[in-house]
């Protein structure tokens, strides 16, 4: 199942500017001429790229005076923070077992708790 | 703070996993290739594996499931790509829950000292299977919370 937002959000995302106007943005709303400042780029560039941000949902805009200000919109990058810690938890606690399992197999002449066990492991919990 | 490293690139369907173990080469890749010795580690606490197959050499077949607290069970299976051995372990990974989407997997261990960092590579057919297969339901429970975010775009600004 893919979710259309998660790979627009996945797309805004796979360009280094883009990722460093989030960053930027981060700090605090910013102009489009201050978002532009540390890069060689133009302000129509670097407002192309605001747009795709936009159109992930990942910034919204508004209107002082003269200057357009751009803001953070965190939610679409929680999702995808999200995204990623359930995998990152699956693997991090297969690995503490892991862990776990060389340290007794290290300490033990023989195979440590796994010698002569089937191969199926109950849960935990009940 | 975890001690894993995982590595999934906006836009490339490829994850990297990456952990140094406080072990010798040889009995880290064992814990991979051995299936008594994998049934007692991989996945979460929570989820009882079974594993009806593993043949670890060259095109031989592997299956595991695991269950899941309210008996929902989950079966993977693939093919190891030649032999084995703490250089590189190959094999295909495929969920059953969506067929015809495989993945390669490539686990290499390399010493590190006394340490061994074990390190996979999953190359997925499009990012889209990459994206799903992370976003699956093999795992539970999550949290957001604003330090996630921060690390998050910390990663980002470095990437």
């Amino acid at each position: 199942m893919v979710d259309d937002q998660l790979s627009l959000v996945f797309g805004a995302l796979a360009d280094p500017t883009r990722r460093a106007i989030l960053t930027r943005l981060a700090e605090g709303e910013a102009t489009v001429a201050e978002l532009a400042a540390p890069f060689s780029m133009s302000q129509p560039a670097i407002s192309r790229h605001l747009k795709v941000l936009e159109h992930a949902g990942l910034i919204s805009r508004s209107r002082r005076a003269t200057a357009r200000l751009s803001h953070l919109e965190a939610e679409p990058l929680r999702e995808v923070a999200t995204w990623l810690a359930r995998y990152q938890r699956f693997w991090d606690e297969s690995h503490e077992r892991l862990d776990d399992l060389l340290a007794t197999l290290q300490a033990g002449p023989d195979n440590g708790p796994g010698s002569g066990q089937a191969a199926t492991q109950e849960g935990n919990d009940t | 703070m975890s001690k894993t490293q995982i590595t999934a690139e906006p836009g490339i369907p490829q994850i990297i996993i990456a952990r140094e173990f406080g072990a010798p080469r040889d009995l880290v890749y064992r814990a991979h290739v051995d299936p008594e010795l994998l049934v007692q580690w991989l996945g979460p606490r929570d989820l009882t594996m079974t594993i009806d197959r593993y043949d670890a050499r060259n095109g031989g077949i592997w299956r595991y499931s695991q269950k899941d607290t309210e008996g929902n069970q989950y079966g993977f299976h693939g093919v190891f790509h030649g032999d084995p051995s703490p250089n590189a372990i190959v094999q295909t990974f495929e969920f059953e829950g969506a067929p015809g989407h495989v993945c390669l997997q490539t686990v290499t261990f390399a010493e590190h000292g006394d340490a061994t960092m074990m390190r996979t590579v999953m190359a997925f057919q499009s990012v889209e299977d990459r994206d799903a297969m992370v976003a699956s339901d093999m795992e539970r429970g999550t949290r957001d919370s604003g330090d996630r975010l921060d690390e998050l775009l910390a990663k980002l600004a470095v990437g």
